[in-house]
C-alpha cells in the first residue's frame, strides 16, 4: 500500500508541471548557469584552489531537498487536510501515517532524481569530480533531508491550507538557502553568517555534503544540529499535526 | 443484536454540548435516518460513530465492538461530507487506489458500473459534475464492502435528478445487504427512504421511530419536524 500511494503522488506531483519541473530541474539549471560563466570555472584561492562551480553542485543538491521538502510537501499536505483527503484515508483500514509516510517517500524519490541529474550534468557537463566518498555523500544527504523534512513536516502540520503551507515553506526557503550558500557559498559567507549557517539545518547539511565530496565524513557539529533539527521539529510534528 | 448501538452520547466543543444524552440503535438491513436542523448534532453524532471524533460521555458500539477497533475500518465505510479528492486524480485511479486500502474489496469496476460511472474512469475529481464527485464519494465508501455505510448529507448539492438517483442507489446498497445510516435535514428524503428516523434538535434526540408514526397527528412529516425542532440558528 505504502508503494501503492508513493507511486499515486509521483504520478500527481508530475501531472503539475511547473513544480515537477523545477522541483525535477531547478538544481540542475544552477549548475548550468554558473557552468556556463567561465571566470566561475578557474580555480578559486577563496575556495582553497577549488572552483565555485564545484562548489555550486553541493549546494544544488540541497537545492533539491529544500525544494521538495519547504515548498511541495507543504502544500500537498495542507491541502490534503483542507480537502478532508487525510480524513477520508482516516475511515479506511490505512494508518494515515502510511499516507505521510507515502508523502515522504515520494518527495525523497523527485530529490534524489533531481540530484543525480545536477550531479551527472556537473560531472559531464564541467567536469565537476564526483563525490570522493560515494557512501559519505550518501549519509549525508540523508541526513540533510532529515533535517529539512522535519521543518518541512511542521509546517504541514500546523498550516490550515494549501496556500498557507506553500507561503510557510516558501518564506523558511529563502533563508534556509542563503545559509546553505545558495547566493554565496558558504566559505565566502562572513564568519559570522558562516557560523550562524552552521546551525540551520541547510547550512549544516550543505557541509556535510561538501566534506563528504572531498572524502570525508560529516562532521561532528552538522550531525549534531540535523539530528536536533529531527528530535525537536520532528517531534513537534508529531504532536501538533492535525489530521482535520 | 442492533448493527450500531449509541447510549448517552455526549461531546462537548468548547463549554457547550453539541449532543447530549443521544440514544439509538440501528438494526441489521434498515435504512436508519438521523434528521435535524443544521447544528443540530447530526455530524458530531455520525462521526463519533465512525470513530473520527472522541466523545466525551456514552457508549458507542458498532457490530459489537468499541467504534475504534481498528477491524471496523474494514467493515463500516463512511461518505464524508466535504471530503474531496486530488483534482487531477482521475476516477479510475481514485477507485483502485482506495480498493487497494482494504483487504476484501468489491470489484471497483463494477461499483463504477453500478454508480453510473462507467465511463468517467478517465477524467480527473476537477472535471467531474457534482452529481459525478457525490457518487464517486459513495463508491469510495462502499469499495471496502462494507457491512454498515454511513452517509452524511448525500443529496446536498445535487439537482432533483441526481437526487432521485441517489435515492435509488441508497435502496440498491440496502438491498446488497448494507445497514445504511443516512443523514440528513430533507424531510421528503427521509420520508421515501428511510425505515426509521431519529430527530435531533440542539444535541438532543427529540423523536425516535418510523417516519409514519412521526408524522401521525401532523398534516405531514415536514410539520411534525418543524413542530419538534427548532429554527436553525435559534437560541
Amino acid at each position: 500500500m505504502l508503494l501503492r500511494l508513493t507511486r499515486t503522488e509521483l504520478r500527481l506531483n508530475l501531472r503539475e508541471p511547473v513544480p515537477a519541473f523545477l522541483s525535477l530541474l531547478a538544481p540542475t539549471i544552477l549548475v548550468v548557469v554558473l557552468g556556463s560563466v567561465p571566470a566561475l570555472r578557474e580555480p578559486s584561492p577563496d575556495l582553497g584552489g577549488r572552483r565555485v562551480i564545484d562548489a555550486y553542485v553541493g549546494i544544488a543538491v540541497a537545492l533539491s531537498l529544500a525544494m521538495v521538502a519547504l515548498q511541495v510537501m507543504p502544500m500537498v499536505l495542507a491541502t490534503y487536510r483542507e480537502r478532508g483527503i487525510l480524513r477520508r484515508f482516516a475511515t479506511t483500514p490505512v494508518s494515515p501515517l502510511v499516507v505521510l509516510s507515502a508523502q515522504v517517500l515520494a518527495a525523497l524519490a523527485t530529490a534524489v532524481t533531481a540530484t543525480l541529474l545536477a550531479v551527472a550534468v556537473g560531472r559531464i557537463g564541467y567536469g565537476v569530480p564526483l563525490p570522493a566518498d560515494p557512501v559519505a555523500f550518501v549519509v549525508a544527504f540523508l541526513l540533510c533531508a532529515a533535517g529539512v523534512f522535519a521543518i518541512g513536516l511542521l509546517v504541514a502540520a500546523v498550516a490550515p491550507t494549501g496556500r498557507a503551507g506553500n507561503s510557510i515553506g516558501t518564506v523558511l526557503f529563502f533563508p534556509l538557502m542563503f545559509f546553505a550558500g545558495l547566493w554565496t557559498p558558504r566559505e565566502l559567507l562572513p564568519g559570522i553568517l558562516a557560523r550562524i549557517g552552521d546551525f540551520t539545518a541547510l547550512g549544516a547539511g550543505e557541509r556535510a555534503l561538501h566534506e563528504a565530496s572531498a572524502g570525508n565524513w560529516p562532521n561532528l557539529l552538522s550531525v549534531t544540529v540535523l539530528v536536533a533539527h529531527v528530535a525537536v521539529f520532528g517531534l513537534a510534528a508529531a504532536r501538533l499535526f492535525r489530521w482535520r | 443484536m442492533p448493527v450500531i448501538e449509541v447510549n448517552d452520547l455526549r461531546k462537548r466543543y468548547g463549554g457547550t454540548d453539541a449532543v447530549r444524552d443521544v440514544s439509538f440503535a440501528v438494526e441489521a438491513g434498515e435504512i436508519f435516518g438521523i434528521l435535524g436542523p443544521n447544528g443540530a448534532g447530526k455530524t458530531t453524532t455520525v462521526e463519533c460513530v465512525a470513530a473520527l471524533r472522541v466523545p466525551d460521555g456514552g457508549e458507542i458500539r458498532v457490530l459489537g465492538r468499541h467504534p475504534r477497533d481498528p477491524a471496523l475500518r474494514a467493515l463500516v465505510g463512511v461518505q464524508l461530507q466535504e471530503s474531496g479528492l486530488q483534482d487531477k486524480l482521475t476516477v479510475g485511479e481514485a477507485l483502485a487506489l482506495y480498493a487497494g486500502c482494504y483487504r476484501e474489496p468489491t470489484d471497483w469496476r463494477a461499483l463504477a458500473g453500478e454508480l453510473g460511472l462507467a465511463d468517467r474512469l478517465r477524467v480527473r475529481y476537477a472535471n467531474l459534475s457534482g452529481g459525478q464527485k457525490q457518487r464517486l464519494s459513495i463508491a469510495l465508501a462502499l469499495v471496502g464492502n462494507p457491512r454498515v455505510a454511513i452517509l452524511d448529507e448525500l443529496t446536498t448539492g445535487l439537482d432533483p435528478h441526481a437526487r432521485r438517483d441517489a435515492w435509488g442507489l441508497v435502496r440498491s446498497i440496502r438491498d446488497w445487504g448494507v445497514t445504511v445510516v443516512l443523514v440528513t435535514h430533507l424531510m421528503e428524503e427521509a420520508e421515501r427512504l428511510c425505515d426509521r428516523v431519529a430527530v435531533l434538535d440542539r444535541g438532543e434526540v427529540v423523536a425516535l421511530g418510523t417516519p409514519a408514526a412521526l408524522a401521525a397527528g401532523h398534516d405531514s412529516l415536514d410539520d411534525a419536524f418543524i413542530s419538534l425542532t427548532t429554527r436553525s440558528g435559534e437560541e
